[in-house]
């Protein structure tokens, strides 16, 4: 059945898809109408799940903790300064290696206050061992989520869906909505090996010595690198069932492209716009959108940008006194393999609009511009 | 009559409150009483967290700090620790109070660390939408309790007067005098100082619970909430429902910042 929903609903009827049995979250704008649909529909029994109301984020993931490790299919949303606040937890969810979804609205960062899009909350996450996996649309949102779940549960990894504040979290888009029926085929129901059992009793995060800690570290590590072949797969078992898939990464007019703007989230949609408009001036520029970003991609990624000229990266989020995230991950990717010029452009924090407009800016720009080390690039400050 | 504006950042006009929010009551009410007890703008210095009431902070022009949600207790003590003799007024709301800050709202009334804090109780998230907090009564509905919230509410009061705060009153907009003069008695109390304001919400908790005029809620306030001599005159029965309002504790105690000057004057420190 299809439906005209708003992105954060779009994440919600994902959920409901997936059959997750314990919802805990904390209201935070603009997450909030993500869990007030999940509420309603554990209060009236929609989905058969417990929902949990608690004191702060933090509380929140804790209670995912405790319940994923009691066996349960575990969801939590987010945003900014609610998945800040739960930055313990989420440590502690890759260590104790639980399979919890989140979703996190980008939201920029206080001091000031900021309700709108940027993506530094989630990428100041990078290196707590979560997957992430950026959307675009409220169709892929949604279907990202049983996505996430299956591939959570085979690794025993938590998975982060993100998706930009506003221009999707409150966009209402056409969603093929999932039935839980029909997803039940492709995500089975939950049953882990190891859980808080009384007929069978584990003990959950105790000690560790110098002896044994770096193996745990390195099996983190090997289930990230195995990540990469299993999302592909995962994607490719519900393009075959649902006919729609989504890619780690999803390459646009690359083949023949001598320019290639990087992008994620919602930016990679204007993006596409551009890329047609300047290919009718007989411009050859692709675009591609980054999808997963951890893992992230090396190999996919070398492969379409190494055939380019050059490589413009649009970064919605900034590592101060570095570069652009984004611009940093790729530049890694193609290190010591290409000499292909990278240029980083830094726009659309807290929420400025990145308009056709502005991506041929950055393409124009990127074009002309003979210093093949301009590494960031700050596009519509007001000075 | 009263020139409010002296106190009022112009510039940050037109507010974010809805129409028949209580908050801009206790605006006015705070601005009234630091103006009668002559409290210099310089040295007062307003604290907030998250949420409709931490945007006073945004309208009035004294020094202000707009925090992250739930730590305004914990910035304020910072302030108040490195400098005493400001007057710290902290602004804070049901949500931002007694939930995600609920640990420094207790440790701060344990510490006994001289300040004023305006709890602004409306029983719900009211800037997110409506979600329960832990407030909203047994059996009302919020966004996140469509059927009915099934816990039972925290007395905020209590909770202070529990944790060992020196003043506590409870107050409400529709007795906006009374409101005002508790304000002012615990701008002038040493030790911290709660002062809980019942306010309504018409537009997140009020509309999902019968009360979305908000001269309706303005009723409720009117014939709920019982002071002084009348609430002492109530049977147990008569006082079922209804909300006792008033100076609830006022207490001479050690003074936080005060014991810290004495124990580094005793040690021998020199400031």
């Amino acid at each position: 059945m299809k439906k005209v929903i708003m992105g954060n609903h779009a994440v919600s009827y994902g959920v409901r898809a997936s059959e997750a049995k314990v919802i805990s979250a904390y209201p935070i704008t603009p997450q909030t109408h993500v869990v007030e649909l999940l509420s309603e529909m554990c209060a009236n029994g929609e989905i058969d799940a417990k929902f949990i109301k608690v004191e702060s984020e933090h509380s929140a993931m804790a209670a995912c903790v405790g319940a994923a490790a009691a066996g349960s299919r575990t969801f939590t949303a987010t945003s900014s300064q609610g998945l800040l606040l739960m930055h313990e937890m989420l440590h502690w969810a890759v260590g104790a290696r639980l399979p919890i979804v989140l979703a996190n609205i980008n939201r920029a960062v206080g001091p000031p206050w900021s309700i709108w899009t940027d993506q530094n909350d989630s990428l100041s996450q990078r290196d707590v061992g979560w997957l992430q996996i950026y959307c675009e649309s409220n169709q892929e949102t949604q279907d990202t989520i049983p996505q996430a779940f299956k591939v959570a549960e085979e690794l025993q990894m938590p998975v982060m869906i993100v998706m930009d504040a506003f221009f999707l979290s409150h966009t209402f888009e056409i969603v093929d909505i999932l039935e839980a029926q029909e997803v039940r085929k492709f995500l089975p129901p939950y049953h882990p090996d190891i859980k808080i059992d009384i007929n069978d009793p584990h003990s959950f995060g105790n000690l560790a010595s110098p002896e044994h800690y770096m193996e745990l570290r390195y099996m983190i590590q090997e289930a990230m690198e195995k990540a990469v072949g299993l999302i592909k797969k995962v994607d490719g078992e519900f393009q075959k069932q649902f006919g729609r898939g989504y890619g780690l990464i999803h390459p646009y007019r690359c083949a023949d492209a001598e320019i290639i703007l990087v992008t994620s989230g919602t930016v990679a949609s204007t993006a596409r716009a551009v890329i047609d408009e300047m290919r009718d001036e007989g411009v050859k520029i692709g675009a591609l959108k980054v999808r997963v970003f951890r893992p992230f991609p090396f190999e996919e990624i070398f492969e379409v940008l190494s055939r380019a000229k050059k490589v413009a990266v649009i970064d919605r989020n900034i590592s101060f006194g570095g570069h652009g995230i984004f611009f940093q991950e790729i530049k890694s990717a193609l290190y010591g393999r290409t000499d292909v010029p990278i240029l980083g452009y830094i726009a659309g924090l807290g929420g400025r609009d990145i308009t056709p407009g502005v991506i041929r800016q950055i393409a124009e720009q990127a074009i002309t511009d003979k210093n093949p080390h301009r590494y960031i690039n700050w596009i519509g400050v007001k000075t | 009559m009263f020139d409010y504006l002296k106190y009022i950042r112009e510039w940050n006009f037109p507010h974010i409150w809805c129409s028949g929010c209580g908050d801009g009551i206790v605006l006015k009410a705070l601005i009234r009483a630091m103006d009668k007890l002559k409290v210099s703008r310089d040295e007062a210095v307003m604290v907030s967290g998250i949420g409709c009431s931490s945007r006073t902070p945004g309208y009035i022009d004294i020094n202000t700090l707009h925090t992250t949600h739930g730590r305004a207790l914990a910035f304020a003590t910072g302030v108040k620790h490195a400098k005493p003799e400001l007057k710290v007024i902290v602004v804070t709301g049901d949500g931002d109070c007694t939930a995600i800050g609920g640990n420094h709202f207790i440790h701060a009334a344990r510490r006994n660390i001289d300040m004023t804090v305006l709890l602004y109780n409306n029983y719900i998230y009211g800037m997110t939408g409506g979600q329960c907090s832990p407030t909203t009564p047994k059996g009302y509905k919020a966004s996140t309790a469509q059927y009915g919230n099934i816990e039972p509410p925290f007395n905020t009061s209590g909770l202070a007067i529990a944790a060992g705060a020196s003043f506590v009153a409870r107050t409400d907009v529709y007795h906006v005098q009374q409101c005002e003069k508790m304000i002012s008695l615990a701008l002038q109390r040493k030790g911290f100082s709660l002062v809980e304001i019942l306010t309504p919400c018409p537009t997140a908790f009020g509309r999902r619970n019968r009360m979305s005029d908000p001269v309706v809620m303005m009723e409720w306030l009117r014939d709920n909430a019982v002071s002084g001599r009348k609430w002492e005159n109530l049977s147990a029965q008569e006082r079922e429902g209804k909300i006792q309002t008033g100076v609830l504790i006022d207490v001479e105690k050690p003074e936080f910042t005060a014991e810290y000057g004495k124990l580094m004057e005793k040690v021998g420190v020199q400031k």
